[in-house]
Formats: structure tokens, C-alpha cells, sequence
């Protein structure tokens, strides 16, 4: 059924994504691994824009623009042109900020995401290259600051400045094209969402197809539909008592879940573009052959591939295949010739749930070991071997742990701190699935043992079988299969 | 001794010495000098001469002292731009001609002065007041490139780079009866020049002979990766003088000679193409009806890029920084303080000329106007070889003279802008005096192609003898 979307709703958004994982700044040599360093220590004269320098153009930005413009089924520019965007700020060294303007190097693009009806189409109207400014750190909170630092090392960041149509209808949505778009580009290994900094998000939203409020910088995706959330609330309460939607830009405060109003569009900054006269055009046209070459499989294609290759639910290949590492992972599983559908339940309910139970992001995988760390902290990290899941898939699959078993297992992995096989953990706690004859001889036990709970049984006390099964784990330490031992006592009492 | 001396008579001069007794010789003239020339001194020429002495240097300069415009920046040297906004700043880089230039063993004996951010055709916009013109101390040198005319033509320094933007090194060179070469768009690196409108721009050498102009266009021209407007070429400038012009084709566009020429000047200059004939070139005249646009056009172009281009003088992270209740009044403050009267105003019009409403008013009509200026001068270029002119319509005018009148100041630029519009080639090379002050020919040639430009200047020369003229105040 199609979604009747009753509030009118539409959303587009304008995402800045750094181009992380180049190893050099847009237009000086200085390296993008900033994240950890002392503040100012990557900049050089020219991404501190110290008079007489030049920019020059890092053409492995330009590859990796076009990349993200062919992944999203867009026209590429035939040349790149660059123009100044001019404006005062003290994280903005030159005073102008390098960025495309009406040529920009990808147009006409389009993302299909999991919409409220099914597939639903997004429009990207452009994507741009432009440098990211510096960064500006408070001494103290904000509202008490006494002073500001400015820290360059962001400073000349390649970035991506993605605009869409707004053709999302609930926050929803927006949510879900975030998700995709991160997918897609991550897949294209140029960028690496876990980064402070690396995606910032401005929503354009309105209700009743009215007018639209721009909401302005915001850095997580659930922060984006909570945002939205409330900014579509807050619209329709303004309509409801009868006022007037105005064309502003507004801030989200992450902390209260609120939208400030910033500006009026009556305020709105002249910027006064004009083309960069030390670029010159790059014809990019023939590169495109060759780059379309180097493009991976992407997250849609990819996605189909594990349904139809692997015989897995589309469920499970959605999920398998929303991060590439965790795709790689799967299929590193696959290859060591597990049971696929046994290594898709395991990796895609069991293993990558446990994972958000923790907080723990994918933030590595090297063809052997997918990698984590805490989504706030990223000191926190831990790992999680093929070759471990591997045995783990085995092991269940021959019966030889029980499913509780299997699951105390990735738990202790991800919950550890030295390195250990499932079966050496499995054999530490002695988690192996105990032998069907020894469940056969604690079921015999146990109802031997208890008449009393026997007796409340056959006379309709359900609860009481309870207690059976659990006298029966208690003699099997825990090993049986509960399923297996409640089986065998109801078989062994109808008899 | 002498005082004037060419590239050649000072290697010359090192070989029987040594580059520390050239280089000290230079740095006693500069200590008495009287026209203002220099705005810093280096205090390690001397320690760089010597150093060469006691190591030896196989480079084509070696030993050779230089003057540098202060808007090219030597590392550890102050690079003031003629502003106090930069007052404090010290670059830690060198530009990529100084580097060309201390590989080629030059001594840098320092800065010299200019108009403040190159704005300005007599140095007197400058913080650091205007030089005096070495033909008669009461006018400017012109500019902007003015302190290093002036000390080229005072003998402070055999020869000198500038900048030339509009004809920031024609105009001076004209005034100081020195040569003075703009180089083709692309063909030196601007890495390292502090920019006044990146796309006008060229830095270019001044010198007592046009042979002088060759030998460091060899040193500072080519490709550099770190200027993305700069464009391998395998010209060899010194190849290109050769003592004739035979079946050289000249054209006189006769815009160059428009309402306010002064008969000296328009007289000089067709005696020098009378004198070209003689030697057996020919000469027929050519219209470019455009150029009446172009100073428009240059003016409205060189300050929108300006106006962004000195943006980053914010007293955020070097040079001068008022004290204001914060940044953006700090900013305000510092601007206020740290830019002088001309800057101010062509901040100001680029900003206008770029602002929402009036942007295709200003701007976008202005690099129309470029096109078809660019378009005149292919077609004229299409014709003949080179293209001749006066490079000012009059001689140096006195200091203080037309300061108050900036219109009128602009107007220098006349004959000289349209060049950068182009992005061409064009030297000045002496050829006449008014009333003891010297006249500058203006040869046009077409882009990269220098070697023409080089060799009609290096004829004339070699069958005229104003460049051997020497002003009488400093003598
Ligand atoms: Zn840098």
C-alpha cells in the first residue's frame, strides 16, 4: 500500500562527508590522520593559508568525487571548476573557502533506500568538492566559554557535500537514507563514518508542502530523526494555533532534542562567489572509463548476490551487507565451508546484536579479524576472528554446543580480554552439549527423584515440567539442550 | 669599482675579488642611498657571499647580488607587502623563484619597497612611505614595483624582481628608464608571492640590460607543481638575443596613443619604430577597438580578486592584531588599523563588484570585456609578430602629485593592463628622455612567446645607447 504521508511532509538533506581515508588534505601534502594528534601539528603554509601560497589540486579527491558520483548513478562533469566562497570566520585561514559552485562535479544522482511503502527513490541533485575549515574547541562549555582555540588540523579536509531532493516523507526515511548513503560510501572505502567529524548533516524540512526550515549541522543520524522528529512537531503546532511557518535556519541542540531558530532567510550571508583563479579546470572525462572499472560491488548488488549465492533470507543478506566489513567477514566465513544459512543467523542476529548491545561499532576488518570500538569511547576496542566464527558455526552445526552454548561463546569473545578459540572457552566452562545418553540418565533421575512435582504434572500443572527440566540442566551442569531435555521428560512420563 | 654594472661585469668582478667585497660594495651604496628603496636590508647577504667564496657555487649566479620586491616571500626574511597589516610577519618559506634564485647562487641584499599589497603605480600608497625616483628625487618611481626600479636604475642592486599585476614592473621600469619584463601568464611561478589578483599577475625581473632580463628569466622561469597556472616550457631566453629583426613585422595599435599622451613620449616611441625600420623591420598600423574597455575591466577584475584575496588579514594568526571585545571586532579593528586608504578602497569596490545584484553588473561584464580584449589582441597578434607602444602616456610625475586623484592615478595603468588581461608577454625597454626623464617602449608579444619580445628589445638596444644613460642625482 502506498504511504499516504498525512502530515505532507518533505525532507532533503545536505550532507558533508570527509573523504578520511586519501592520505593527503585537498590541496597541500599534510596527512589526513589528524584524529589522534596534538592540535596544529598537521597543517603546512598552505592549508594555514599563509599569504603567497597556492593550492593545489589532489587529484585522488577528484577520483574518489567521481567514484561517489558513479555509485550514485550520477552524470559526472566533464572538468572540475572551482570557485570562492567568501566569508569571515576564524577557523577559515584564507578567508574564502574552496568549493564548487555551479559546475559541480556530480549531478542527477539517485539512492534507493527501504522506504515507508517498500523501495522508495531519493534524488541526489549534486555532489560537490569543497575543504573542510579548521575547528574551533571552547574553553569550557559554550554558554560559559572564556576563550576559543583553533585547531587547523582539519583544516584543507577533503569533503564531499552531497545534496538531495527532498523526497523523504518521514524522519524515518531520512534516517534510513543516511544509513544507505554511509553504506554506499564506506563500500567505496574513501570514507570512514566512525571519525569524529567525518559526516555532518543540515535537513531542510516542511509540513503541508509549505514553507521550509533549514536545520543546520547535525552530527549522528539519530540525531537527524530526532531533529526532524521534533522540528515536524513543532511545524505543525505553529500551523495548529493558526500562525505562520517562516524561512529560517535552525540549530538542534543534541542535549534537550530541541531545533533554536538561528537566522532568517532576510539575514541569509552574500558569499560572493567567484571562480579560484589559481585552479585550473581538470579535464576528468577520460578518467572516467577507468574509475568506472575500479568501482566494487555495492551494498544493492551485493545484496542479492548472498540470496541468491548463499540461499539466506533477504533479512539476513540486508543486514549481512549494511557494512561492507561485516559482508567480507560473512563471506570469509562462508569460504572456510560452513553452512551458510548456519553462518548468516549466527553473524547477522546473534553476532551483530550482541554488537549494539555493547555499543561497539565495526571499525576494522583485515581478512581475518573484524575489528570494534565503543561508539563513545573509542579507546574500548576488541576483535573477532573468521577462523573463530568459523569453528563456532562448525560446532553448532554438528550439534556439539547448544544454541545458549554458542552465544555464552561470542559473548565472552567480545566481553574478554585475551585472545581465546570458542572451543577453548567452550572447554573452560565447560559448555559442550552434554551426550544424550547422559540427559537420558538425569531425566530417569530426576523424575525418580521427584513424585511430588511428577504427580502435580500428569494432574495438569504445567509449571511443574518446569521445575523437571530445571532439575535436569542442574545434574547436566547446564550442557543439555533445554528443548531436548523438556522433550524427553514428556516422552518418558506419557509412556 | 663602478656602480652600474651587468650580471656579466659583476661575475666578473667576484672572479678578480670576491663575492663578499661585490656584495659589501653594494651594501655600503644601499647604506647612503636616498631614495628609499629598500624596506628591509638583509643581514645575511654578507654571511651568503662569503659562504659562497668558501664553498664555491657552479650556479649561473653565483655570488650575484639581487633586490626582491617585498611581496615575494624569503624565508626569514619580513615580507610586508607594503602594509602595516603585516607588520611581524616573517615567512617561514621561500617562493619558488627565490628558491630557483638561491640555487643559482644569488645573494639577496633585501626587500624593496612597492604600493601597499601592489596596489598603486608610485609607491606611495606604501606604510613605508614612497622611494624617490632616481632620475629626479621630487617624483615617484612608479610602482608598483617602484623600489625595485628605483634601485636597479640607482646601481643598489644589479638587477631585481617585481611583480607586475597591471604593469607594476613596466611602469617603474618606464619611469626609471630601466628594462622591465612581464612574463606571459603561466610561464614563472607565483608560489610564494603574496597575491594582489592571482590572475593578472606574473612576477617579472628588472634590470640595466635586456641581456640581464634573459639570464634570470633562465633562472626563474619553468614549471612548478606547486602553481597550478604555471606551464612547462623549454624556451632558453638567453638563445633568443640576436642582434636583428629582419622581416620582423610590427603593429602599432593606435589606442596606445590615445587623449593624454605627452608628444615626448608618442614622439620617442615612433622614433623607436622609425629606428626598427631602419634596421629593416616593417610596421603597419593595427585597431583594437576593445581596449577602450580594458582599464575598466582590469580595475573592476584585479579588486574582486583582492578584495577575497586579502581576506586572510584578520589578525587571527600573523602579522598585526588590535585588541577588540572579540573576534569579530578584533577583526574590524585590525583591518582598520592595518590597511591603508588606497587598499581600503579597492577592498571595498571588489567587494561591491562582487556582491549579489551587482556581480553581472560588474564582474561577469568585466571578464566579457576580457574576452574580447584577449580577442583584439589575437587578431592583431595574427597580423604581425610583435606589437609596439608607449608603456605609460607620460613620464614620472611628482610625488604627491596625483595621490589625492585616484582616477587619475589609475590611468597610468592604461597601456600596460590590457597585457594582463591577456595574459601576454611585454617588456619596456628605454628609449628616449623628457625633459631628463626617460620614456619606456613597450614591446607586445604573443603568450610564451618571449623570445620575439627578448629579441626585438636586445636590437634595440644593441643600436641605441639610452640604456647606457645614467641618472645624475646618484651618480
Ligand atoms: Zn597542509
Amino acid at each position: 500500500m502506498a504511504y499516504e504521508n498525512p502530515d505532507g511532509v518533505k525532507i532533503g538533506l545536505e550532507i558533508h562527508i570527509q573523504l578520511n581515508k586519501l592520505k593527503t588534505k585537498m590541496f597541500c601534502g599534510c596527512s589526513t590522520d589528524y584524529h589522534n594528534a596534538a592540535p596544529n601539528t598537521h597543517t603546512c603554509p598552505i592549508c594555514l593559508g599563509l599569504p603567497g601560497t597556492l593550492p593545489v589540486l589532489n587529484k585522488k579527491v577528484v577520483e574518489a568525487a567521481i567514484k561517489v558520483g558513479l555509485a550514485l548513478e550520477g552524470e559526472i562533469a566533464e572538468e572540475t571548476q572551482f570557485h570562492r566562497k567568501n566569508y569571515f570566520y576564524p577557523d577559515l585561514p584564507k578567508g574564502f573557502q574552496i568549493t564548487q559552485y555551479d559546475y559541480p562535479i556530480v549531478s542527477n544522482g539517485k539512492v534507493v533506500i527501504e522506504g515507508e511503502d517498500g523501495e522508495h527513490v531519493v534524488g541526489i541533485t549534486r555532489a560537490h568538492m569543497e575543504e573542510d575549515p579548521g575547528k574551533l574547541v571552547h574553553i569550557g562549555s559554550i554558554e560559559k566559554s572564556k576563550g576559543v582555540l583553533i585547531d587547523y588540523n582539519r583544516s584543507g579536509m577533503p569533503l564531499i557535500e552531497t545534496v538531495t531532493e527532498p523526497d523523504m516523507r518521514s524522519p524515518k526515511e531520512a534516517r534510513r537514507f543516511l544509513d544507505k548513503f554511509r553504506n554506499i560510501l564506506e563500500y567505496l572505502d574513501v570514507f570512514d563514518g566512525n571519525l569524529e567529524g567525518a559526516m555532518r548533516v543540515d535537513a531542510n524540512v516542511s509540513v503541508h508542502w509549505g514553507t521550509r526550515v533549514e536545520v543546520k549541522n547535525i552530527s549522528s543520524h539519530k540525531g537527524v530523526e530526532r531533529a526532524l522528529l521534533y522540528e515536524i512537531m513543532r511545524q505543525k503546532n505553529v500551523i495548529r494555533r493558526g500562525g505562520k511557518i517562516v524561512q529560517e535556519t535552525r540549530h538542534f541542540d543534541e542535549g534537550r532534542g530541541v531545533t533554536i531558530s538561528m537566522r532568517t532567510k532576510e539575514e541569509a550571508e552574500d558569499y560572493r562567489y567567484f571562480r579560484e583563479p589559481d585552479l585550473m579546470p581538470m579535464r576528468v572525462r577520460d578518467w572516467i572509463p577507468k574509475i568506472k572499472e575500479t568501482l566494487p560491488e555495492l551494498p544493492d548488488a551485493k545484496r542479492a548476490r548472498f540470496i541468491e549465492q548463499y540461499g539466506i533470507t533477504d533479512m539476513h543478506a540486508r543486514s549481512l551487507t549494511s557494512k561492507i566489513m561485516l559482508a567480507d567477514f560473512y563471506e570469509a566465513v562462508c569460504a572456510k565451508g560452513v553452512d551458510p544459512k548456519v553462518a548468516a543467523t549466527w553473524t547477522a542476529d546473534v553476532f551483530l546484536g550482541e554488537l549494539n548491545y555493547r555499543d561497539l561499532l565495526i571499525s576494522s576488518y583485515d581478512g581475518g579479524t573484524i575489528g570494534f570500538i565503543h561508539a563513545k569511547d573509542p579507546e574500548v576496542k576488541n576483535s573477532f576472528k573468521v577462523l573463530g566464527m568459523t569453528e563456532l558455526v562448525n560446532l553448532f552445526s554438528e550439534g556439539k554446543v547448544s544454541d545458549r552454548a554458542a552465544v555464552e561463546v561470542i559473548r565472552t569473545i567480545l566481553d574478554g580480554t585475551e585472545e581465546k578459540t570458542p572451543s577453548q572457552i567452550i572447554k573452560e566452562k565447560g559448555l559442550f552439549k552434554a551426550e544424550d545418553d547422559l540427559v537420558t540418565k538425569a531425566v530417569a533421575e530426576a523424575i525418580a527423584e521427584n513424585a511430588a512435582a511428577v504427580q502435580d504434572y500428569l494432574g495438569g500443572t504445567e509449571k511443574s515440567l518446569n521445575f523437571l527440566v530445571g532439575q535436569v540442566m542442574k545434574k547436566t551442569k547446564g550442557t543439555a539442550d533445554a528443548k531436548t531435555a523438556r522433550e524427553l521428560i514428556v516422552k518418558e512420563l506419557k509412556e | 669599482m663602478a656602480k652600474w654594472m651587468s650580471v656579466a661585469q659583476v661575475k666578473e668582478k667576484i672572479k678578480e675579488s670576491s663575492a663578499e667585497e661585490v656584495t659589501a660594495r653594494y651594501l655600503e651604496l644601499i647604506g647612503k642611498s636616498k631614495i628609499n628603496g629598500y624596506v628591509t636590508v638583509s643581514d645575511k647577504a654578507l654571511e651568503q657571499a662569503k659562504k659562497i667564496d668558501a664553498e664555491g657555487h657552479d650556479g649561473p649566479l653565483a655570488g650575484v647580488p639581487i633586490a626582491i620586491k617585498d611581496n615575494i616571500s624569503v624565508a626569514g626574511l619580513p615580507n610586508s607587502c607594503g602594509s602595516k597589516i603585516l607588520e611581524g610577519y616573517i615567512p617561514p618559506f621561500n617562493a619558488h623563484v627565490i628558491e630557483k634564485l638561491l640555487a643559482a647562487g644569488a645573494v639577496i641584499l633585501g626587500k624593496t619597497n612597492m604600493d601597499e599589497f601592489a596596489m598603486g603605480s608610485s609607491t606611495e600608497t606604501s606604510h613605508f612611505g614612497p622611494s624617490a625616483n632616481p632620475w629626479d628625487l621630487e617624483r615617484i618611481p612608479g610602482g608598483s614595483s617602484g623600489g625595485s626600479a628605483a634601485v636597479v636604475a640607482a646601481g643598489e642592486a644589479p638587477f631585481a624582481l617585481g611583480s607586475d599585476t597591471g604593469g607594476s614592473v613596466r611602469c617603474p621600469a618606464a619611469f626609471c628608464g630601466v628594462v622591465g619584463l612581464k612574463p606571459t601568464h603561466g610561464a614563472v611561478s607565483r608560489y610564494g608571492v603574496v597575491a594582489y589578483a592571482n590572475s593578472l599577475e606574473q612576477v617579472g625581473p628588472l634590470a640595466n640590460n635586456v641581456e640581464d632580463i634573459a639570464v634570470l628569466m633562465d633562472v626563474i622561469a619553468g614549471y612548478d607543481r606547486r602553481d597550478s597556472t604555471s606551464i612547462e616550457s623549454k624556451t632558453e631566453y638567453q638563445k633568443a638575443l640576436v642582434d636583428d629583426i629582419k622581416d620582423l613585422k610590427i603593429g602599432v595599435p593606435k589606442e596606445f596613443f590615445g587623449e593624454g599622451i605627452h608628444p615626448d613620449v608618442e614622439k620617442a616611441v615612433w622614433d623607436a619604430i622609425h629606428k626598427y625600420e631602419s634596421l629593416g623591420a616593417s610596421w603597419e598600423e593595427v585597431s583594437m577597438p576593445n581596449i577602450k574597455y580594458a582599464l575598466a575591466s582590469y580595475y573592476i577584475i584585479a579588486m574582486s580578486e583582492a578584495a577575497s584575496n586579502l581576506a586572510r588579514f584578520d589578525g587571527t594568526r600573523h602579522g598585526l592584531r588590535a585588541n577588540g571585545e572579540n573576534w569579530h571586532a578584533m577583526v574590524s579593528k585590525t583591518r582598520a588599523e592595518g590597511f591603508g586608504t588606497e587598499t581600503k578602497r579597492r577592498i571595498l569596490l571588489g567587494t561591491y563588484a562582487l556582491s549579489a545584484g551587482y556581480h553581472d553588473k560588474y564582474y561577469l561584464k568585466a571578464l566579457k570585456v576580457r574576452t574580447l580584449v584577449k580577442q583584439d589582441f589575437d587578431k592583431a597578434l595574427s597580423k604581425v609578430n610583435l606589437l609596439m607602444a608607449p608603456t605609460t602616456p607620460n613620464p614620472a610625475f611628482k610625488i604627491g602629485e596625483k595621490i589625492e586623484d585616484p582616477l587619475t592615478l589609475y590611468l597610468s595603468d592604461v597601456n600596460t593592463c590590457p597585457i594582463n588581461l591577456a595574459g601576454l608577454s611585454s617588456i619596456s625597454v628605454p628609449c628616449g628622455f623628457t625633459d631628463g626623464l626617460p620614456i619606456g617602449l613597450q614591446i607586445i608579444g604573443k603568450p610564451f612567446d618571449e623570445p620575439s619580445v627578448l629579441r626585438a628589445a636586445y636590437t634595440f638596444e644593441q643600436n641605441t645607447d639610452y640604456h647606457t644613460k645614467r641618472p645624475p642625482e646618484v651618480a
